[in-house]
């Protein structure tokens, strides 16, 4: 199984410069500045159906292609590592153990989107993350990698990073470029999109840094080499999954785009730990709504768990068994959310704690059919809410009363939480 | 007062940035790690390296999970309640350390080496249940390893507070 991600891991420790160098790497930003032109670097991400990796899925050549050509003014890159979707701890261990895929991919966007300054905005707590990361950028623009007149191509690129301070709204592509300009970060209203309108008021691409990643392999390999990667005939690429939650082996690992759900659990996770029994996970992170066993066999890609009622999002997959309340679970995760919540917005900042406290309600055994009717309410009136983080709460609350009513029930006829 | 190649160190920073506000979060960890959390003072000082209202520097202070506006212990232990934590176990740790620290969460001990904060996820998902003090994160923590970590950062000579 190829991995273009992991391939240049070394077993508990980070990748050289000199070993990434010697394996190939750099390769594709030497082919990319050299054989091709801008427009051809982003034909290939188009081609090869390369699709977000952060959580939404948006094919990243599309994305590009929004930019206005020819605007005066300078263009921004930003990569988006502020990696706090609860169950996701992907990009971390990818920049734990090589920093160097990331600013080679951003080196290659830069070119092909008419770049000269890429921010990486990284999160706080990943701190040996960004410390390989400041270690990189300056051994690659000493080796002429980054910064003026790359490999002697014309092409010149910086490339910052920017540590934050904790805070998930952060993630969000309009609140990421208020941080990084050192405003409040509340989400922006769109339109204008980040692509004509977006950091200090350029036009601006927001890329997942997994995603960026996978450029230097699309170019160096080909789109078609790409796109065979995936298992569905639809999908394109490898993907960081991430397993959590009581799995045996719990870990991050690069498996086909499509691979069933219960072959990621029984395969790289092992099965479920010792005496549990698979109940129900988070496909792709916090915010999707949950699945059952009855998705055992669902393909792990965008379009398939979508069609089966949730989303792929990051590709972190919490496993819950047997002995998890599924109230209580989604509770944890909806207090989340009402803590993360900026504040921006009415129905997100009043209303994710008002669900939340109808699942305490429940969850105490206080609970009544009048309760589920208005966490129905709110699923719906949650999506007027200014950014994604309050739809995005409502997820696993939707999941809850498609896969657990029974569950629900129990709560409100026993008067009490049945699992604890 | 911060000392005087800590501001000039700032300055710089602040001078090499696209604009000068960009440099806001970088310039209130820094004053952060010398003063133990963001006091008055140091809002104060921020806004004179921002060239922003005091008002302003407040106003992105108090939106970070990590930037302290009050007092805070030696040592922050963040314990994770995000969900993966919440599965393993992390809620019963926080509650434990709590006790064993003789605080309430949200509490600093009365010795000042330690306060005690639930946070949002660390992205340690796979070693749950996670906790972070300064910059190390620790993983698959039980009340009898959080002991142990706890006496070996009460042995390191400084406290590591903030990263860059």
């Amino acid at each position: 199984m190829e991995q273009p991600l992991f391939q240049y891991n070394k077993p508990g420790r980070c990748v050289t410069f000199e070993e990434y160098r010697a394996e190939g790497g750099f390769g594709a930003l030497a082919k990319g500045l050299m054989e091709l032109t801008p427009d051809q670097v982003q034909q290939a991400v188009i081609d090869s159906g390369l699709r977000g990796r952060g959580g939404a899925g948006f094919p990243t050549g599309k994305k590009w292609s929004f930019v206005p050509r020819n605007l005066p003014g300078p263009r921004w890159l930003i990569c988006n590592c502020d990696e706090m979707e609860p169950g996701t701890f992907k990009d971390r261990l990818l920049l734990e153990a090589n920093p160097y895929s990331l600013l080679e991919g951003l080196a290659l966007a830069s070119y092909a989107l008419g770049v000269a300054h890429a921010f990486i905005f990284i999160r706080r707590g990943y701190e040996r993350a960004a410390a390989n990361l400041r270690r990189g950028i300056a051994e690659c623009r000493s080796a002429g990698l980054i910064g003026e007149n790359i490999l002697g191509s014309g092409f010149s690129c910086a490339i910052d990073l920017h540590v934050s301070a904790g805070r998930y709204i952060c993630g969000e592509e309009t609140a990421l470029m208020n941080a990084l300009e050192g405003v409040r970060a509340n989400p922006r209203a769109k339109p204008p999109f980040p692509a004509v309108k977006g950091l200090w008021g350029g036009p601006t691409v927001v890329n997942n840094a997994e995603t960026i990643a996978n450029i230097p392999g699309i170019i160096g390999k080909g789109p078609v080499w790409f796109k065979g990667l995936a298992r569905t005939p639809e999908g394109a690429g490898m993907k960081l999954f991430c397993l959590s939650g009581h799995v045996a082996k719990t870990g991050c690992f690069e498996l086909p785009l499509g691979m069933p759900l219960g072959e990621i659990i029984e395969g790289p996770g092992g099965g479920m730990r010792p005496g549990s029994r698979f109940k129900a996970c988070l496909p792709g992170g916090a915010s999707t709504p949950c699945f059952t066993a009855e998705h055992w066999q669902i393909p792990m890609d965008y379009d398939p768990v979508a069609k089966a009622g949730s989303r792929l999002g990051t590709g972190g997959i919490v496993v819950f068994d047997h002995t998890t309340c599924m109230v209580a679970a989604t509770l944890n995760l909806t207090r989340f959310y009402a803590r993360e919540s900026c504040g921006w917005c009415t129905p997100c900042r009043e209303g994710i704690p008002y669900v939340n406290h109808v699942l305490e309600t429940i969850e105490a055994g206080r609970g009544s059919e009048e309760h589920i009717a208005i966490l129905r309410d709110h699923i719906k009136m949650l999506n007027n809410a200014f950014c994604a983080l309050a739809p995005g709460a409502m997820g696993p609350v939707d999941g809850l009363l498609r896969h657990f009513m029974d569950e629900v029930q129990d709560h409100i006829v026993k008067r009490r939480c049945p699992l604890r | 007062m911060i000392p005087e190649h800590l501001q000039t160190e700032l300055k710089l920073y602040v001078a090499a940035a696209v604009t000068p506000r960009e440099a806001a979060v970088h310039v209130m960890k820094e004053l952060q790690r010398h003063y133990g959390w963001l006091t008055d003072e140091a809002v104060t000082e921020a806004a004179e390296l921002l060239g922003l209202s005091p008002l302003q520097v407040e106003e992105l202070a108090t939106f970070y999970e990590m930037i302290y506006r009050r007092p805070v212990g030696r040592r922050v232990v963040h314990v994770c309640d995000s969900i993966s934590c919440w599965a393993m176990g992390g809620e019963s740790l926080l509650q434990q350390l709590a006790a064993r620290l003789g605080i309430a969460v949200g509490g600093t001990t009365g010795d000042d080496n330690f306060t005690l904060l639930p946070c949002c996820c660390l992205g340690n998902c796979g070693e749950a249940p996670t906790m972070m003090i300064g910059d190390n994160i620790y993983g698959r923590v039980t009340l009898e390893s959080a002991e142990e970590i706890l006496r070996r950062e009460l042995a390191a000579d400084a406290p590591q507070r903030f990263g860059g």
